[in-house]
């Protein structure tokens, strides 16, 4: 399994890049996520009846506000993205920090608390995505994707940025895990290791 | 003796998330209502919704591993040799663990963001609530949801009770 391949390797040093690389790819991935989907809107108008001879015409909108669902996603990858930034930061410029082992037992509960966060936001907006693109005859709801064709593929998109960040974020978060029980310095401060495990 | 509190207390946290799973299936699978409002006859069951066909099937595949896990006691022995040897079965053993509460979260916060809607409404979108004709599937689902909630927070104690298990980050051990 490539994952457990990932996570062997984070006893070496080169771990340290290895997971550098792949917060900055989780921080971009999850800050597009909530920027495309922050910036959804559209407005389209249409002819909803006929007076005599002259259409009558009413202007509709989409803004990713009408459903909390996507309220939810666009906040939920602001928060997982900046905490990954904020982790690029404490790895780059913490190195120089005492107390290790409370360093990194906190990398890894905040990353398992923002996988499930970022799974949970991913997951709430594809569901509602597929009500709204296929509507539900049962409970009587209409599609909305064939009106609002521009709408509905940029909240795709959307989508794929932050499954691709789940999965990211899945992998940073058994490293900093596995790293738990073998912890190793990764910046070239000369501080004395304490290992976790006497 | 603090091996065996900690495999009790990890036992008795998995018994009762296997439960709460357990009962979120079976309240989600038997909620079930027919209305009729004019000559239209409207039966509401939970497959209709995709996302509530996903919490029904991700909990069931909680509540088997839950279970199956309960009755593996030759891992009590396995703890002392993962700690100081195998890095890979700490990792997967946690892996595992991890999977699941993920899979915990993602069902419930689909199915509660669909539930959302069937509740209120989408006033944009002009899709109607649907909870007035059917109160008592309403009701039903929100029991579901909540025992879901329930198994969540618990497989969240889980993990983190396991990883402290496993790994002494505070350095409470003294050997």
């Amino acid at each position: 399994m490539a994952v457990s391949k990932l996570v062997l390797a984070a006893t070496s040093t080169k771990s340290c890049k290895v997971l550098l690389g792949l917060r900055v790819l989780a921080f971009s991935a999850t800050l597009s996520a909530a920027i495309v989907m922050g910036l959804n809107k559209e407005t389209k108008t249409f002819v909803v009846g006929n007076v005599g001879n002259t259409p009558v015409k009413a202007t509709f909108t989409a803004k990713f506000q009408h459903t909390p669902a996507f309220v939810f996603f666009v906040v939920a990858n602001a928060m997982v993205s900046f905490h990954n930034m904020l982790m690029i930061a404490v790895h780059l410029f913490g190195g120089e920090m005492e107390f290790t082992s409370f360093r990194l037992l906190s990398v890894a509960i905040l990353d398992m608390l923002n996988v499930t966060l970022i799974s949970a936001a991913a997951n709430a907006a594809a569901f509602i995505s597929e009500v709204g693109k296929n509507g539900n005859k049962h409970a009587r709801w209409d599609k909305i994707c064939d009106r609002f064709a521009t709408y509905c593929d940029h909240g795709a998109g959307a989508l794929i940025a932050a499954f691709a960040g789940v999965v990211l974020m899945l992998i940073i978060s058994a490293i900093s895990i596995s790293r738990l029980a073998q912890p190793n310095k990764c910046s070239s401060s000369t501080a004395a290791t304490p290992s976790v495990l006497p | 003796m603090v091996k065996v509190t900690q495999r009790l207390g990890g036992l008795v946290l998995r018994f009762a998330a296997f439960c709460a799973a357990l009962g979120a299936v079976i309240a989600m699978v038997t909620s079930r209502e027919r209305s009729s409002f004019f000559v239209l006859s409207l039966v509401a069951k939970y497959s209709d919704l995709a996302a509530f066909k996903y919490f029904v099937i991700a909990n069931a595949i909680v509540s088997v591993y839950s279970f199956l896990v309960l009755f593996l006691p030759k891992e009590s022995l396995l703890w002392k040799f993962v700690v100081v040897l195998d890095l890979f079965f700490l990792v997967n053993g946690k892996l595992t663990v991890k999977m699941v509460t993920m899979l915990l979260t993602s069902s419930l916060s689909a199915a509660a963001a669909v539930a959302q809607v069937g509740k209120r409404g989408n006033a944009n979108a002009g899709w109607l609530p649907i909870c007035g004709q059917v109160p008592r599937f309403c009701d039903q689902i929100t029991g579901a949801l909540i025992a879901g909630l329930v198994a969540l927070i618990l497989y969240v104690f889980l993990l983190i009770f396991s990883i402290h298990s496993v790994v002494d980050p505070f350095l409470l051990r003294k050997s």
